[in-house]
This record gives C-alpha cells, sequence and structure tokens, in this order.
C-alpha cells in the first residue's frame, strides 16, 4: 500500500502525483517509443490509430466527460480537420501550418455548433450537435470544387519542410509526438483554473455562475478545444488513411466516438486512450473469435455490431466507470490486499429526477 | 467609502400572477449581520435571487456600493464582491472539498488560456498562491478532514460547511447566507452562530442572511427585517422586531385563526 | 398540382417521423429518459410482420396486430431487463443504453440468413392502389399513414390527459421517489410506456413498409424524428406529430424547390433554427429550477 505524504502544494499541482506515477508513466512512453522495433506492421499501423483516435477522444472527453455537454456529431470536426489537412498538404503547405489551421478551422467550427449550447442544455443541445453533424456531412459531400465530394479525396504524406514522413515508423513517431503534446495540453487544462470551470459547469450551472464563471465564453471555450483537438486527430486520420470520402465522417464514426469514450471511462484521461484501444482492437477480437463461432453466427455480417451493442449495454449498466473504472478497482484490489471491501465503489441507489429542473 | 454597502429600493417582483416581492426597500450596513425573517413563502429566498441577478425585479432597483446592479450579468456578480450559499446546497457532487474551494477562487484567477496551456511558470505560481488562500479558509471552518473527500458521500452538516466555505474563497464583501441553519443541529446551529461572528469580527465581512432559527437570529444579528407575503413587516433590532405585533401574527396568527382547526366536541 | 401531390407526400413522410417521435416523447413523458432505439424497434417490427406474412403466411390482418403485440411485450421485456437496472443514473448513460439497444437490434437482424442484408417488399393488400381525387393521385399507401397517425394520436392524447394511468405516468417522470410514496407502481408504469412506445414503433414501420422497402438500415430515419421532437417541444405528444409534419413536409417542399443535397438536411436546418428561436418546441414546457 501506498502512502502519499503531503509536503507541499506542488505535489498537488504536478501532472505526476508521486514517484511510482513517475515510473509507471516513464516506462509506457518508453514502451511507446521502441514500438516500432519491437512490434509488427501490422500492430504498428493499429497502434497509430489507437493515438489517433486517442486524441479526438481527448476533445470528446473534454467536452462530454469534463464539460457535462452531449456532443453526438462529434465526427463533424474530425471531418473538418481530415479535409483542410488534405486541400493544404495537395497545396503544398507545411505540416506544421496545414495542422495547425486545421485545428484553428475546427475550433472555428466548434464555436458555432456550440451557440446552440449557450441556449439549450441536456438532449436538446445532443440533438442540436447531431444536426450540425449531418449537415457538416452533407456539405463536405456537396463542396465538391474543394472536397471531391462523393468520390473522395486522395491525400499526400506528411511533407515537414522536406522530411517526408512516409514510412510507417516515421508517420507513428509524428502520431505519438502529437499524442503525447494533446495529452499534456488537455491536463494542463484541467489542473489550472479553466479545466476546473468546465469541471464546475458540469455539475451545477447556477453555482457555477455564482462563482464568476462565465458560462458562455466557457461552453464556447470548450467546444473549441474539443474541436480542435478533433481537428488534430482528423488530420493525423487523413494521413494514416489515405483515402476521405464524406461518409467517414457520419452518424456512424460519431456514435462510434461517444462510444469510445463511454466504454473507456467517462471523465478520465486514460479512458480516452483506452476507449481508443478497445475501438481498433474490437474487430480483430471479433476477427479472431469468428472462426470459433459456428458459421452461421460467426460469418454473419452484422455479428460486429452485436458484439459492439452488446459490450456497449454491458459497460452502461454494469461498469459505468468505464474500461478505467474497472483498472482502478482492479488496481485499489491490490494496493489494499487483502482488505479490499466491494462496497468501496458501490453506486448509490439513485431515484430519478426531472433533467429538466437541473 | 461610504457605510452603506448595498441597498435595495422598492424592489417589486412578479411572476405571472403572483406578486413575489412588494416594494421592499432596505439598507445594509458595511460590517454588520443583517437577517431577513419571515414565513415561508414571504419572498427572503427571492430577495437573495434578486441581489444575485438570478431574477430581475419588475420594478425597483439594488446598489452595491453604489454601483446599480440593474444590467450587471449574473456572473458578474461574484467579482463585484458578493457571495452567497443556496438553500437546497448546490455544490459541485463530483469533485472533493478542496476542488469546490479552488473553484471558489475562479474570479481571482489572473491567468489566460494560452499560458494555462503550457502551464507556464505564472500559473504555477498562481495555483500555489490560490491553494494557500483556500488552506485558510479550511482551517477558519475545520475542513482539514474532509478535504479530499468527495462531496456526494458527505453528510448534510458537512456539505452546509462546505457551502459557506466555497462562498468565503471568492473572499466577498458582502456574504449572503440562504438558511445557514436548516436542517444542522444544535451542536452544528452553535458552530454556525460562532463562524457567523467571526466572519463578521475577524474577516470584516459583512453579512445578510435568511433564517428561521430565532435563538439563532437573536444571537448574531445586529439587524433584522421581518416580511410577510412579500411585503416588509418590521425593520429594527432583533429585540424589537421579535416584539412587533405584526410580526407575531405572522408567524403565530391571530386567535380568530385557529377556530378553523377546533373539532367539534363529540 | 404537383405541389399538392408533393405536400401529401410530406405530410405522410412527416406521419412516420411524427409516430417515431411519438414513441420517444411517450417515454420521455414518462420516464425522461431519451430512447434512440425508437428507429432500429420500428425496423425490426417490420421485419416481424414480414415474417409472419410470408413465413407463417398469416393473414394481413392477423400479422399486423400480432406484430404490433409482439413489439409491445418486446418493449415490455426490453424495460424490465435492460432500462430498469439504470434508471436514476445520468441522462447520458441511458442514451448510449439505448444505442447499444440500436446497435443489438441492427446487428441481430443482419445476422438472419438470407433474410437480414436483403430489402423486402411488405406484401400489403393496398400496395400500389391510388385514389383519384380532384386530379390528384393520392398513393393509398400514404393516407394509410395519415389515417392511422391521426387517430392513435387522439387516442394516447386523451389517455394522457385524462386518465389516472396517464397522470400517474407523468408523476412518475418528475420525481419518481415521490410517486413511489404516492403508491404509484412505478416500475410496472414504465414497462408499460415502454411497451408502448415499441407498439407504436412497429405500427410506423408497418406502414413505413411499402413506401420504402424493409432493410436493416430502415431504423435510420429515426434520427430524423428527433428533430420533429424537438420542434414539437419534447414533453407534448400533439407536439410531436406537428413537429413531424413540419419536418416532412419542410423536407418535401425542399427536395422539389432547391439543388440536390437540402432534402437531407432540411430537417436539421429546421431544427436549429427551433432550438435559436424558442428551444422548448413550440408544444412545450419552459421550466426553470428554483434556488
Amino acid at each position: 500500500m501506498r502512502f502519499v505524504f503531503k509536503t507541499g502544494y506542488d505535489q498537488d499541482i504536478d501532472v505526476a502525483k508521486h514517484g511510482g506515477q513517475r515510473f509507471w508513466y516513464s516506462a509506457l512512453l518508453l514502451g511507446l517509443v521502441i514500438a516500432p522495433w519491437t512490434l509488427p506492421d501490422y500492430w504498428l499501423a493499429q497502434l497509430t490509430f489507437v493515438l489517433i483516435y486517442g486524441i479526438v477522444g481527448l476533445g470528446l472527453m473534454l467536452l462530454a466527460g469534463f464539460t457535462g455537454l452531449f456532443s453526438i456529431g462529434h465526427a463533424a470536426f474530425l471531418g473538418v480537420g481530415a479535409y483542410t489537412q488534405a486541400v493544404l498538404a495537395s497545396m503544398g503547405w507545411a505540416f506544421p501550418f496545414s495542422l495547425a489551421a486545421a485545428a484553428a478551422l475546427s475550433a472555428l467550427v466548434g464555436a458555432i455548433v456550440g451557440l446552440p449550447a449557450l441556449r439549450v442544455k441536456g438532449i436538446y443541445l445532443g440533438i442540436a450537435t447531431l444536426a450540425f453533424g449531418f449537415i457538416v456531412e452533407e456539405v463536405l459531400a456537396r463542396w465538391e470544387s474543394v472536397t471531391g465530394g462523393n468520390s473522395g479525396m486522395m491525400v499526400a504524406s506528411i511533407d515537414i519542410f522536406g522530411w517526408r514522413a512516409d514510412t510507417s515508423e516515421s508517420f507513428y513517431f509524428v502520431c505519438l509526438v502529437c499524442a503525447v503534446l494533446c495529452t499534456l495540453i488537455v491536463l494542463n487544462l484541467l489542473r489550472s483554473p479553466t479545466g476546473r470551470a468546465f469541471v464546475a459547469i458540469r455539475d451545477s450551472e447556477i453555482s457555477a455562475q455564482s462563482m464568476g464563471i462565465h458560462l458562455a465564453r466557457y461552453k464556447t471555450m470548450s467546444f473549441m478545444i474539443s474541436a480542435a483537438l478533433a481537428g488534430v486527430g482528423g488530420a493525423l486520420y487523413a494521413h494514416q488513411i489515405r483515402f476521405l470520402s464524406p461518409e467517414q465522417f457520419g452518424i456512424i464514426q460519431s456514435i462510434d466516438l461517444l462510444l469510445m469514450v463511454v466504454i473507456g471511462g467517462l471523465g478520465s484521461i486514460h479512458g480516452a486512450f483506452l476507449g481508443a484501444a478497445f475501438l481498433i482492437t474490437m474487430p480483430q477480437f471479433i476477427a479472431l473469435g469468428k472462426d470459433l463461432l459456428p458459421p452461421a453466427i460467426g460469418q454473419a455480417a452484422g455479428l460486429q455490431g452485436v458484439v459492439y451493442g452488446v459490450v456497449l449495454i454491458a459497460f452502461v449498466l454494469f461498469e459505468p466507470l468505464g474500461l478505467y473504472g474497472r483498472w482502478l478497482k482492479i488496481r485499489t484490489w491490490f494496493q489494499l490486499f487483502p482488505f479490499y471491501r466491494r462496497g468501496l465503489f458501490k453506486r448509490q441507489k439513485a431515484f430519478q429526477k426531472s433533467d429538466r429542473l437541473k | 467609502m461610504s457605510d452603506t454597502l448595498l441597498s435595495a429600493r422598492n424592489l417589486t417582483v412578479r411572476f405571472g400572477g403572483v406578486l413575489a416581492v412588494n416594494d421592499v426597500s432596505f439598507d445594509v450596513q458595511r460590517g454588520e449581520v443583517f437577517t431577513l425573517i419571515g414565513p415561508n413563502g414571504a419572498g427572503k429566498t427571492t430577495v437573495f435571487n434578486l441581489i444575485s441577478r438570478i431574477y430581475t425585479p419588475t420594478s425597483g432597483s439594488i446598489a452595491f456600493e453604489g454601483q446599480p446592479l440593474g444590467d450587471v450579468a449574473p456572473h458578474r456578480i461574484a467579482a463585484l464582491g458578493v457571495a452567497r450559499t443556496f438553500q437546497n446546497i448546490e455544490l459541485f457532487e463530483h469533485a472533493t472539498v478542496l476542488h469546490n474551494l479552488l473553484i471558489g477562487r475562479h474570479i481571482h484567477r489572473r491567468s489566460g488560456i494560452w499560458s494555462e496551456i503550457v502551464f507556464a511558470p505564472s500559473v504555477r505560481r498562481a495555483e500555489r498562491e490560490t491553494r494557500r488562500k483556500v488552506e485558510e479558509v479550511i482551517e477558519f471552518l475545520d475542513l482539514q478532514h474532509y478535504r479530499d473527500t468527495m462531496v456526494a458521500g458527505l453528510p448534510y452538516g458537512v456539505r452546509k460547511v462546505v457551502e459557506l466555505a466555497r462562498a468565503l474563497a471568492t473572499e466577498p464583501k458582502l456574504l449572503l447566507l440562504d438558511e445557514p441553519s436548516s436542517g444542522l443541529n444544535v451542536e452544528e446551529t452553535g458552530d454556525m452562530a460562532f463562524w457567523i461572528q467571526d466572519i463578521r469580527d475577524d474577516l470584516g465581512i459583512t453579512v445578510l442572511m435568511v433564517e428561521h432559527d430565532m435563538s439563532l437570529v437573536s444571537k448574531v444579528s445586529d439587524r433584522v427585517l421581518a416580511m410577510n407575503q412579500g411585503e416588509m413587516l418590521a425593520l429594527g433590532t432583533p429585540a424589537e422586531v421579535q416584539a412587533h405585533q405584526g410580526v407575531i401574527e405572522a408567524y403565530l396568527g391571530t386567535a380568530d385563526d385557529s377556530t378553523s382547526l377546533r373539532r367539534a366536541a363529540p | 398540382m404537383q405541389v399538392l401531390q408533393v405536400l401529401v407526400s410530406g405530410v405522410a413522410q412527416g406521419c412516420i417521423y411524427g409516430l417515431i417521435a411519438l414513441g420517444f416523447v411517450l417515454i420521455y413523458k414518462a420516464t425522461e429518459t431519451v430512447s434512440f432505439a425508437q428507429g432500429d424497434l420500428m425496423m425490426v417490427g417490420a421485419f416481424l410482420g414480414l415474417a409472419l406474412m410470408t413465413a407463417l403466411s398469416f393473414p394481413f390482418w392477423l400479422s399486423v396486430l400480432s406484430a404490433i403485440a409482439a413489439m409491445g411485450a418486446f418493449g415490455i421485456l426490453l424495460e424490465r431487463v435492460v432500462i430498469r437496472p439504470i434508471l436514476g443514473q445520468p441522462a447520458f448513460s441511458i442514451v448510449m443504453l439505448t444505442i447499444g439497444i440500436g446497435y443489438v437490434a441492427r446487428g441481430a437482424i443482419t445476422m438472419i440468413p438470407n433474410v437480414g442484408t436483403d430489402t423486402h417488399t411488405l406484401p400489403v393488400p393496398y400496395r400500389n392502389e391510388v385514389l383519384e381525387f380532384g386530379g390528384v393521385v393520392f398513393a393509398v399507401e400514404q393516407l394509410a399513414v395519415i389515417g392511422v397517425t391521426a387517430a392513435l394520436c387522439a387516442v394516447l392524447y386523451l389517455v394522457f390527459q385524462y386518465s389516472k394511468v396517464g397522470v400517474a405516468m407523468q408523476a412518475a417522470s418528475q420525481n419518481q421517489l415521490a410517486a413511489y410514496y404516492m403508491g404509484i407502481p412505478v416500475k410496472r408504469l414504465n414497462g408499460l410506456v415502454w411497451g408502448l412506445a415499441a407498439a407504436v414503433a412497429a405500427i410506423a414501420g408497418l406502414l413505413l413498409a411499402p413506401i420504402t422497402f424493409i432493410h436493416a438500415n430502415m431504423g435510420f430515419i429515426g434520427l430524423k424524428a428527433f428533430p420533429a421532437a424537438v420542434v414539437g417541444g419534447f414533453g407534448s405528444l400533439p407536439g410531436a406529430i406537428v413537429g413531424g409534419l413540419i419536418i416532412g413536409v419542410v423536407e418535401s417542399m425542399a427536395g422539389f424547390y432547391l439543388p440536390e443535397g437540402f432534402k437531407d438536411v432540411a430537417a436539421y436546418v429546421v431544427v436549429l433554427i427551433m432550438l435559436m428561436i424558442k428551444p422548448s418546441g413550440l408544444f412545450g414546457e419552459n421550466l426553470r429550477k428554483k434556488v
């Protein structure tokens, strides 16, 4: 068991709370850095996808998990970032600039999508974001002169002032650097007044306001940052899959993103990456398991949908804290061994109260 | 620096057909404890909500330190120096006590979003200062034991104290306390009385409170305003107001009122 | 004349949206949860009807009634097994749960060998029949939709407004604990509501089937029903239908008058406008928390 003895404020302010955390996260970082030499090509590509989706997940986690704002059309920001990057890359822009532009444009769209958030809450906001998601998808499809419309668009490889990241290893490193930077940015936000303001808005808008938090400003900021992160993820996504078409950024993708943050664990940074790992590796497991099942079930087209649905339902019912929550419980079990009590994480029995009057 | 901190003139609020507050005027002097009393539905919390700018008066005006509050947005009130607690505790449930108090320091934030994104040294310095200030409040209200506990798991009495702590963390000039002793037992109410006195005497904060517990009111208040059905009944020292005929009738009713409750003889 | 044609098809489409929205609003009024599964339940209802009519060769009316009853029972079962444990948790969790249900329904239907992945037609007796009236040709399928929707809406409105069950449902949605104290059998009511919503979805599916054909992705139409519910006001049953009609007509008109692509987003543009002007919808209530 570890007892953290606090002797200074810095221990609370720092990102890593004690030596143990520093050790394990450094080890994780090291593992990720040497991955190109330790993992076979296929799994490296999957890991790249996990990093990319993790970045997008960070954004959605910030918005939905930490600020409490539903976004059911988040793939729109992914799409804006992806297409911006593709267009600018084909025009010869250097990667850092085109990435910044993709993030900025997504942030702008995020601010627009966030406008309803200033007036409506809860499910109404969700439906507004859903509506925006469809509209953006349609715009991407119709604006053929720029995006190539429904016939799609090819994407060149990354060009950073002459250095081309066109091997899977070099691209992986670009993604790793972006993922680490984005994670640090979100961590920094969360331990500073802005991040606390987001959490305050999630838990009680009326008292956040009485504490001096300008609701409109912070909600818009949350949308913008979340969209910018999705834009960055989208830009990297464009280079990874090399061929863009508008239906990749539709409602199915939006729901996949939501699935990711819910299964990962709403309200935690780890959740974004755990959820991304789940989203990417689940099809692999299904593919592996297919052969074990009788052909009638195993080869059926709908199997993936059923599995996803069942897993989602199972998590919502039995593990609302998501994968991260389950990990916390396992870790606590080891830490407190043999004193772990099942009641430690027990959910309070809640009765339904009207959400309209919140 | 004038002596009058808050002044309300002819406040009237109408909700549809209901006249919640009717022509209420009063002044709160700097450094005093001013209490609003009255039966339920008298309009006391409505007055609070007017000061916090959650509601807008149908007519009348409020001025804080001479500045009219007519157009001020609700989130600007805290920055002006007015903090409040809520009758039905509005804490941030999924955060620790410490976190709740840190959010209370929001108006003293000096950093912009870009320096926060990179967590510049200025942000770190500001964070340390924030935590120092919050520790002062924790010490003042003896909340050390609960510092790292999630609010959702705390007993009611402690939550009321955290609500008070969070309001104090904003370093207000005027503290609005909405029924600070409701739901507290005798011992906790006694503690609350001492704290209110300390807030006035040691911290120099003016207190405007709504209260039902008459012993607390008498013990702590400098002046009292009694309201009934949205109107002013009596204004003066606790002793004066409690002796006022109209106030007694509002709380206990007249001799005629109880006849409807009388049972017919068997 | 063509305008009238466009109008009628818009009204018919709008009725479908309205019926699905009716399902949401029923569930919302009673349990204040939002169900994203309505569209997929509609799809399952349509497939069920298809199965009864073709595989089991039931006569038309028997198939229809059995499908509706079966879906009703399925809705009650769904509530009992999956929704009941989750009530009281934040709204977002419940929404994700219903999304999961939708996934499972879609996937399960797609898994049925040979049937799941194809598009089918429902053998309704009035298929391809038309009515001529004042020079305009109306498809009977569309008229059936409009007629049934109107009748259903009237019945449900009366039930909710005037019957004990209806009032009890509203009470349970506003404060579950208080409803328990008042002796309202909250759990049983919830089951009833979900059953009812599933039955309404089945009706919508059977009405829609002749128009758009039956296939596993039919449920996505359900997404357009959300704008309908918002436009009408989320807590209002007549509002759901009115909202649906508005969306349906606007969509139809957009398809006729505006360039390509606008038809698909018309519904969403309308809902955004509504949210900016009057978020509580046409018939919705404006509530604020009292602190």
